[in-house]
């Protein structure tokens, strides 16, 4: 069926299709539509970000949003401190979050977040289609050349681009005998009806925490056991691990308070006369176990909903069958499909120290958002022009982007901003994909980033590329997460002598400036 | 995609964790990440900081110093723990030949795991031997 309906977004061809209409599949369309780029987006969700409606279990999410920060509401230094708004060109639109809080927590709850979101999609007109499921994908050849037919339950839509913004929250369920004894994390009930009983969980991720910190009032004894050590971000010093915010339970683990955390791996689980038993082979040396508990639940991570995208030829990999990205989020097996939103993460970047990008949360995918849909706009001959960087005002720009940039703090070592040199001048390339620009031939430039390494230490790292080469500069960390100092200052003005030093030393003719 | 069990099977074949249980193995697919790298993709960089330690799990992958290829990688091999082991950069580029699987662990997570894992160690220091010995051949 190819017949338009009424409404917002209808069946046809459009230059770009976006589906899904959570933070991910907002924020793109927001970004493409503030750059006239002509797009569709559909959702199956009646209203903006269905997974709010149904997850966390526990009412409040992980991701913070501080009605008090040292940088004005409202402006883009604010970004650093909320995690949870989308992001815009226009004040009256940034920081609906806050707007949406009742001020008991800095943690939204899901209903705060679920109107944050319907806040911004009204407020900015995003033209989603709501209702309308995505059913399948096919690739057809027009007379344009290759492109793809998005089919849903309202028809059909032609495009060459398609952004599958779908999220990854389809929990996953192993194929161990026994586990169908198990309720899958989505089929948790009110923690009160686990009111006397033993527990058992499989799972160290957050959602195996999150489950194990709702029932502490109630279960008798929770055991929660995986292969792999619990690892908590307050170690890892990054959002790797179990956030603070869910530590109980491993609190109540090492005071003896009636829950057990074991490496294990989880052999079966069998119905018996006393209720659950589950067979534990341990994987840190001890002797295997049997755990007899009334209840089992597997919190066992989730998928990514990619329906027959992996049948298309979409490559996918990892325990979230997440599909495997270049660094603009486009598929790197089937050109012209790209990814927005938490599933993004399957762009990794450079994991420098191991430490991921915040991809998989709001905070990190909106700006990935806004990067990527400038790229798909480049493509269909959208650009934005270069600004020019006066020649004495580089290093006051770098001291501004290490400090301000919300952008460089949310996706440390995984979005730079780029100052490109030509003919002996700057120009302001704005922020793109570190991989990329560290790997792509390019002119000559100075890349900002910043990076964590696992230590506890933030810094700016400075790349200068010269004649296809690339230098490293790692800065120096501050306390006080202040790269405007003295020092600060003077290190990064021997980046730029560098840069232009040697540039303009290569440039016929070219003035030493 | 392989699933948890396929990687199981898959590292319980290659020599690095030959000595370690069925349990043991799945804890190491588990502490390890999975990565997928399309042909091309620099997956270290010669003389940046922050590498990690890699284990082949499909696929080759170029060993290139200052822009030459100076030997291929496959299914087994493992890469990333000198620039880790001594505190410096990598010497050289790791580019993947075609796609390319691998399991990953962080920079800071190896030195742990070795020492949780000795006969993971023994086997390593077994490669390096011989790398060693290689290139002392290769040299004389």
């Amino acid at each position: 069926m190819t017949t338009a309906p009424d409404g917002p977004s209808p069946p046809g061809s459009y230059p770009v299709v976006v589906v899904g209409s959570g933070p991910g599949g907002l924020q793109v369309s927001y970004a493409l539509g503030r750059l006239g780029v002509r797009h569709a987006i559909v959702s199956a969700d009646e209203a903006p970000g269905g997974m709010f409606r149904r997850w966390p279990f526990f009412q409040r999410l992980l991701s913070w949003t501080k009605p008090f920060a040292p940088a004005d509401r409202a402006t883009r230094a604010y970004e650093r401190y909320d995690w949870n708004s989308l992001i815009a060109d226009e004040p009256e639109n940034r920081a609906l979050m806050l707007r949406e809080m009742d001020g008991t927590s800095y943690f939204p709850s899901r209903p705060e977040m679920e109107r944050n979101l319907a806040a911004f999609a009204a407020q900015t007109a995003i033209p989603v289609r709501y209702g309308c499921r995505w059913t399948g994908t096919r690739a057809e050849t027009g007379p344009a050349g290759e492109r793809f037919v998005i089919e849903t339950t309202d028809g059909e839509y032609r495009c060459r681009t398609a952004i599958f913004a779908v999220g990854v929250a389809e929990p996953f369920m192993p194929v161990t005998p026994g586990f169908e004894h198990a309720a899958g994390y989505a089929d948790t009930r009110p923690a009160e009806t686990y009111a006397g009983k033993r527990i058992f969980i499989a799972g160290k991720q957050n959602s195996g925490f999150e489950l194990a910190t709702g029932l502490l009032p109630w279960a008798r004894q929770i055991v929660i056991a995986s292969p792999s050590a619990a690892k908590l971000s307050v170690n890892t010093r990054s959002l790797v691990g179990i956030r603070a915010r869910y530590l109980q339970p491993y609190e109540d683990h090492v005071l003896g308070g009636g829950v057990t955390i074991l490496d294990a791996a989880i052999d079966s689980i069998d119905r018996t006369a006393d209720g659950l038993t589950v067979a534990l082979r341990r994987t840190d040396g001890g002797a295997d176990l049997d755990v007899v508990v009334d209840e089992a639940i597997a919190a066992t991570g989730f998928v990514a909903p990619l329906l027959d995208l992996p049948a298309l030829g979409v490559a996918t990999f990892g325990h979230s069958r997440l599909p495997a990205q270049t660094p603009f989020w486009e598929s790197a097996t089937v050109p012209g499909i790209h990814f927005a939103g938490t599933i993004g993460q399957g762009a990794g970047g450079l994991k420098k120290h191991g430490i991921p990008s915040n991809s998989g949360a709001v905070q990190g995918a909106r700006y990935n958002a806004r990067v990527l849909a400038r790229h798909v706009a480049a493509d269909l001959g959208i650009t934005q022009a270069e600004v020019p960087i006066p020649a004495d005002a580089l290093v006051d720009r770098l001291v501004a982007e290490a400090n301000g940039t919300a952008e460089l703090w949310h996706q440390k070592a995984y979005l730079g901003w780029t100052a490109t040199l030509r003919d002996g001048s700057f120009t302001d390339a704005g922020i793109q994909p570190l991989a990329h620009v560290l790997d792509a031939d390019g002119p000559d430039a100075v890349i900002l980033t910043l990076e964590t390494d696992g230590s506890g230490a933030t810094y700016p790292v400075v790349y200068l590329r010269q004649g296809g080469e690339t230098e490293e500069r790692v800065l120096d960390p501050d306390p006080f997460l202040d790269f405007s100092g003295r020092e600060h200052r003077r290190q990064f003005a021997d980046v730029v002598d560098r840069a232009r030093g040697t540039a303009a030393s290569r440039i016929p003719g070219a003035a030493h400036a | 995609m392989p699933t948890q069990d396929a990687i199981v099977d898959a590292i319980a074949g290659m020599a690095l964790f030959a000595d370690l249980s069925r349990p043991r193995l799945e804890a190491v697919a588990h502490t390890f990440e999975e990565r997928f790298f399309p042909a091309g993709e620099r997956i270290l960089r010669q003389g940046l900081t922050g590498s990690g330690f890699f284990v082949i799990i499909d696929g080759e992958a170029s060993v290139v110093v200052d822009g030459s290829a100076r030997a291929t990688l496959a299914r087994g091999d493992f890469f990333g723990e000198v620039s880790i082991l001594l505190g410096e950069p990598p010497v050289a580029d790791i580019v993947a030949v075609g796609p390319l699987r691998c399991l990953v662990l962080g920079g800071p997570d190896v030195e742990p795991f070795l020492v949780d894992h000795p006969r993971v160690m023994y086997r390593m220091l077994q490669a390096q031997a011989r790398r060693l010995r290689n290139a002392n051949r290769w040299r004389s």
